[in-house]
């Protein structure tokens, strides 16, 4: 047990920070010097995955050595669902966390990753808590909402954190006859189950991901509970990212401050132009994927 | 143990909580600290486990980088991971800017990356009365150099890795992710015998100027 000690316990660290999606070492750089807490390596940020379409894999070696070499701040990097060699190649790269994402094309249309196997942590996407729970099932050492990568709408995070807030509310409510049942219900292990009946509360750090866009955004997903926050597309796909990485940080780290949340929310230019996610596709919503 | 002991805890970042469990525990009360004036009234303060880099950014835009500096070189404080890199005279892979409160030079990720990251048990040093403790080290930096006044109250592999100059503590591994109180309870023993004031109304005249 003290290898999941050791996993949850580099979630513990980012708590209250922001992790930022980078393509390069100059946006690995920008991250850094605005006091992100991580950066997540990746090929393209979900916007451009989205807007060009064909299969998203694990970002190349050379990418992903170079932000390592440029960065003292953790580095994660993000491998296909149910691809495990991916994560294998990751693990051997030295990353500090893999994010076994739904914003990449999946490898497995039915098994996750066996998280279990590897001495580097998993971060996973959640929407619900079932989900949530076979993930940390699975190995996972951090959970993080899915919301609707690359969307920069932050409507489905918000749904995803209040909906695991409230079906934890509710387990802490049930008699322990009534957990079994439960545990059928929401495909979960029934020692998770329990567990989360007995503390309100994830038994892994719980971030939140998909569509934060601004300051506020990431404030709000901070008030409704998440412990950190991802920012995706949100930052390189604005007028001046630099800018938004510092008022992102700030706001985080203050989320809880709306003087300082006035103050951050000035002169950051245009935002990332954002999408209806009631417009996309079913095909075209990254949180479907994930089983 | 004084129940009415305040105790700060930096919160702009990292493992704050665990932290405030602990103190709990030993019946102190942890204090949230995010703005200058949260300093005032503390017995003594703890600089969490985190991201220095951000930790040192998020000081400086809440203007509380030089109203920490002063509060530890008066006031007990125990820094975590991140928090004895701050709280280094030296810091090194790579080099950044530091509080200078106790007189080590400290090396960043010294030991790897998170892969390499491992629990150990840890032996007391020449300076610690009481048996040894677990260790947890995330991505943990390493103790390069202590100066004369430095004591070492825990090693590991012969190198210290949890140290004392008066009442600035520096520990490169994180007891608030164990159920070992020990490094906490030392840490409110030294709180408590540097504010003569516990036992009075805590908000005296000895709290600090932080303007």
């Amino acid at each position: 047990m003290s290898e999941m000690k050791l996993k949850t316990g580099l979630a513990e660290m980012l708590k209250g920070g922001v992790i930022m999606d980078v393509v390069n070492r100059e946006q690995a750089l920008i991250a850094e010097r605005s006091g992100a807490v991580a950066v997540m390596a990746l090929e393209r940020v979900p916007a451009d995955i989205r807007k060009e379409g064909g299969v998203a894999r694990m970002a190349n070696a050379e990418i992903i050595q170079e932000i390592m070499d440029a960065v003292s701040i953790p580095v994660m990097a993000k491998a296909r669902i149910g691809h495990f060699v991916e994560a294998q190649i990751l693990e051997a790269l030295g990353v500090d966390y893999i994010d076994e994402s739904e914003v990449l094309t999946p490898a497995d249309d039915r098994y996750h990753i066996d998280k279990f196997q590897y001495s580097v942590p998993f971060v996973c996407g959640a929407r619900n808590l079932g989900e949530a729970l076979r993930r940390i099932g699975e190995g996972a050492a951090m959970i993080r909402t899915k919301g609707e990568a690359g969307s920069g709408n932050i409507v489905e995070a918000v749904r995803h954190l209040r909906e695991i807030k409230a079906q934890m509310r509710r387990l802490t409510t049930l008699g322990p006859e009534e957990l079994m049942n439960e545990s059928k219900e929401l495909g979960a292990p029934l020692p998770l189950v329990k567990l989360v009946a007995q503390s309100g509360k994830l038994p892994v750090p719980n971030f939140a991901a998909g569509g934060v866009a601004s300051p506020a955004d990431a404030a709000l997903c901070m008030q409704l509970g998440a412990e950190a926050v991802f920012v995706g597309s949100g930052i390189f796909k604005s007028e001046n990212p630099e800018k938004l990485a510092h008022a992102v940080v700030e706001a985080t780290a203050n989320f809880q401050d709306p003087q300082i949340l006035a103050r951050c929310s000035r002169g950051l230019g245009v935002a990332m132009r954002g999408l209806d996610i009631t417009k996309l596709r079913p095909e075209e919503r990254l949180q479907e994927r994930g089983w | 143990m004084n129940a009415r002991l305040q105790i700060g805890i930096l919160a702009l970042q990292g493992a704050v909580e665990p932290h405030a469990r602990l103190l709990g525990r030993i019946g102190a009360s942890p204090v949230y600290v995010r703005k200058p004036e949260q300093l005032s009234g503390l017995a003594g303060i703890i600089l969490p486990g985190g991201e220095s880099t951000a930790m040192i950014h998020l000081l400086k835009l809440n203007r509380l980088w030089e109203p920490l500096r002063e509060f530890v070189q008066t006031r007990p404080v125990l820094g975590v991971c991140a928090g004895a890199i701050l709280l280094a005279r030296k810091v090194t892979h790579p080099e950044q800017e530091s509080l200078g409160a106790i007189d080590i030079e400290i090396a960043r990720n010294a030991y790897g990356r998170q892969v390499d990251s491992f629990t150990a048990e840890l032996k007391p040093g020449v300076a610690w009365e009481g048996t040894p403790i677990e260790g947890v080290f995330i991505r943990a930096p390493r103790i390069q150099k202590v100066g004369a006044g430095v004591d070492v109250l825990f090693e590991h592999k012969g190198e210290p890795v949890l140290v004392a100059q008066g009442r600035c503590l520096a520990g490169t591994f994180h007891p608030e992710l164990t159920d070992s109180i020990a490094v906490h309870h030392y840490f409110i023993t030294q709180c408590e015998a540097a504010t003569p004031w516990t036992t009075a109304s805590p908000n005296t005249s000895a709290s600090l100027s932080v303007n």
